[in-house]
């Protein structure tokens, strides 16, 4: 009888096999108001536990800052969100429908997540035009882009984002000439053409001037509200003028979430972090 | 109207076009016109020579499409040439028909000589032309196409890709040279008649394969030059330069590398097809991992990433091998090593970055 059933249930006419689901192009679905949903993730190098048991979730429209020592697993949660690194346990959605384990890397930038490394990566050996012009949302399949066309609108969006990441005079320049924090805005520029709905940003003022940094700072915060923003930083001071909540990891799971200054005054992350840099 | 906009802003490309265009008139004309004892006269002989170097260009410009613009290095482009080779080579051995040694009207000799009663699956339909060569570039592409799934899926780059693509023309090498292939082992195929009814010792069919090779070159160059100058092109040398960038960015790295690594083997099997009428023979040491090593070399003579530099490099190379080997045969590889060792080392831009340098000063 339990295999009659079994047959029964294969054979319902409404059911709908697991891979008869559409898992790219989807438009992802944050009706919930939630983008991004880590769930009892664990992941393991050579039995060393980079992530254990992580939960984390991050809300449309958020800006969120993580912290946390060295090691506490802040890329390798980044290599698990874009793809990069397959997690042993837990899940990752996208919003409510995307399945981000299930995905490759230029699937899930293409369902709209962007990422910018901790060492700022540009395209070298092209202009910066060219740079903004490569990372543009559209068509990324081979034959759509042999024949590829710049229209008009995507000239002037391009000229936007130039004028946002304020490098509109570097235009035609070489992106291998660029200082190192020019690099990092370039970089970010490129996210804003992939045109993502969640930014995954790396360290993104490493390297950077005091007069750099305010001005990153104001770039990340205009960019909350249309986007969400996850941004991993070290340093306290540009943590502190952009975060509204920050999420502190350590050994691979959540320490402490809340506000910075609630953070700053949990005693466990002052003992495992802000305790070894002094008052930072 | 769109070839044009493909030259646009590339002088050393309409350079090189018009030198190509100027040669494919000129060698016939000299060598028809002119009697030997003219000191401007081109001996069949030469008309032969060139038309084998310009095949060799034609290569050189598949590889540097791969390694300059994609930054895969292969060392195994040889295959590809040599396939396009085998596949022509099927063909004109099909044209012999009775005039064989053995006299068999359907059966090359090697495979009388084998005591063999049919001719092989694999050699039906090589009677005709038109799918001859559909299958020089069907061959080669498929192998690159199944070879190139296997190896970007896997995500295998640099170095041990160089490895597994020599290791891939060693193992085709060893795979040809066995009689029992049937691509007639160790001697390949040669004693060639003639090509689509035109005996291959005639002055005029040697001045048309030149011709055609001129012509192939041309082509193959624009062809690539679109990839290059179009957005796919841009992708590529991003894919070169930062391939996880790329990759993040949204791009199917995997997917762009195997259109391109095939689209070039595609190209090496039309330069092989080419080839092979030519010298008139085709044998197993076509894949010979040296081969392949050496149109690096021509390439990085060149200059990498320029296309133009890469077939003027083939032709420099070439005709330094046909000039040594005749005059000091010991000395040639030495020479071939010490050259490739001076322009790492003195030209990391080839010989064309001497050139593309001194445009920009001025």
């Amino acid at each position: 009888m339990k295999a009659l059933d079994q047959l029964r249930n294969t054979m319902r006419r409404d059911r709908v096999f697991d891979f008869m689901l559409q898992t790219s192009g989807l438009e992802v679905d944050v009706s919930h108001g939630t983008i991004l949903y880590l769930e009892d993730i664990s992941v393991s190098f050579d039995g060393f536990k980079a992530i254990n048991n992580l939960n984390l979730y991050i809300d449309a429209g958020e800006l969120r800052c993580i912290i946390g020592p060295n090691g506490a697993g802040k890329t390798t949660m980044m290599d698990i969100i874009t793809g990069k690194t397959r997690p042993d346990t837990g899940s990752a959605y996208f919003g409510q429908n995307i399945d981000l384990l299930h995905l490759t890397e230029p699937d899930i930038a293409q369902a709209g997540i962007g990422r910018k490394f901790q060492k700022p990566t540009v395209f070298e050996s092209h202009t910066l035009f060219e740079n903004l012009e490569l990372a543009m949302a559209g068509d990324k399949r081979v034959w759509p882009t042999l024949f590829a066309r710049l229209h008009s609108q995507q000239l002037e969006r391009i000229d936007e984002v130039l004028e946002t990441i304020g490098l509109q005079e570097h235009r035609y320049q070489l992106a291998g000439s660029l200082s190192h924090g020019q690099k990092q805005w370039l970089e970010i520029g490129m996210l804003l053409m992939q045109d993502p709905k969640l930014l995954l940003v790396d360290e993104p003022v490493a390297g950077m001037t005091h007069q750099e940094m305010d001005r990153t700072a104001e770039l990340l915060t205009s960019l909350a509200g249309q986007h969400s923003v996850v941004v991993v930083e070290h340093d306290m001071d540009f943590v502190r003028s952009i975060a509204r909540k920050v999420t502190v990891l350590h050994q691979g799971s959540v320490l402490a979430e809340g506000s910075m200054n609630e953070v700053q005054n949990d005693p466990r992350v002052v003992e495992v972090y802000l305790g070894e840099q002094g008052e930072a | 109207m769109k070839m044009l906009n493909v030259l646009k802003a590339d002088r050393g490309g309409q350079i090189f076009l018009l030198l190509l265009l100027l040669i494919a008139v000129v060698v016939p004309l000299l060598n028809q016109f002119t009697t030997a004892d003219n000191p401007l006269h081109i001996s069949t002989y030469t008309v032969a020579l060139l038309g084998k170097y310009l095949a060799f260009a034609l290569l050189a410009v598949a590889v540097d499409l791969v390694w300059g613009y994609l930054g895969i290095l292969s060392l195994g482009h040889g295959a590809f040439f040599a396939l396009g080779g085998y596949a022509m080579g099927m063909y004109l051995m099909r044209q012999i028909g009775e005039r064989g040694v053995y006299g068999d009207p359907l059966l090359p000799d090697f495979m009388v000589f084998l005591n063999w009663d049919s001719l092989p699956w694999f050699w039906h339909g090589f009677d005709m032309f038109w799918f001859a060569m559909l299958m020089v570039m069907v061959v080669p592409g498929v192998l690159a196409f199944v070879f190139g799934w296997l190896a970007f899926r896997s995500r295998v780059t640099g170095v041990y890709l160089s490895i597994i693509t020599q290791a891939l023309t060693y193992a085709l090498m060893l795979a040809f040279f066995r009689n029992e292939m049937g691509f007639g082992g160790n001697n390949g195929l040669t004693d060639f008649k003639d090509i689509l009814g035109f005996s291959l010792q005639e002055d005029s069919t040697r001045i048309a394969l030149f011709v055609a090779s001129a012509l192939a070159l041309a082509l193959g160059y624009l062809a690539c030059r679109l990839i290059v100058t179009s957005r796919l092109g841009r992708v590529a040398v991003a894919i070169r330069d930062a391939e996880d960038r790329t990759r993040f960015t949204g791009y199917k790295v995997e997917h762009v590398k195997l259109a391109i690594f095939t689209f070039s083997a595609v190209l090496a099997g039309i330069a092989g097809a080419l080839y092979v009428p030519q010298v008139g023979i085709i044998n197993p040491g076509e894949f010979s991992p040296l081969n392949s090593i050496e149109i690096v070399i021509w390439v990085a003579v060149g200059g990498r990433a320029t296309l133009y530099g890469a077939a003027a490099g083939a032709l420099m190379v070439n005709y330094g091998k046909t000039y040594f080997t005749a005059a000091l045969p010991e000395v040639w590889l030495f020479a071939l090593g010490a050259l490739f060792v001076l322009v790492t080392i003195f030209l990391p831009k080839g010989v064309i970055g001497l050139f593309r340098a001194k445009d920009k000063q001025t």
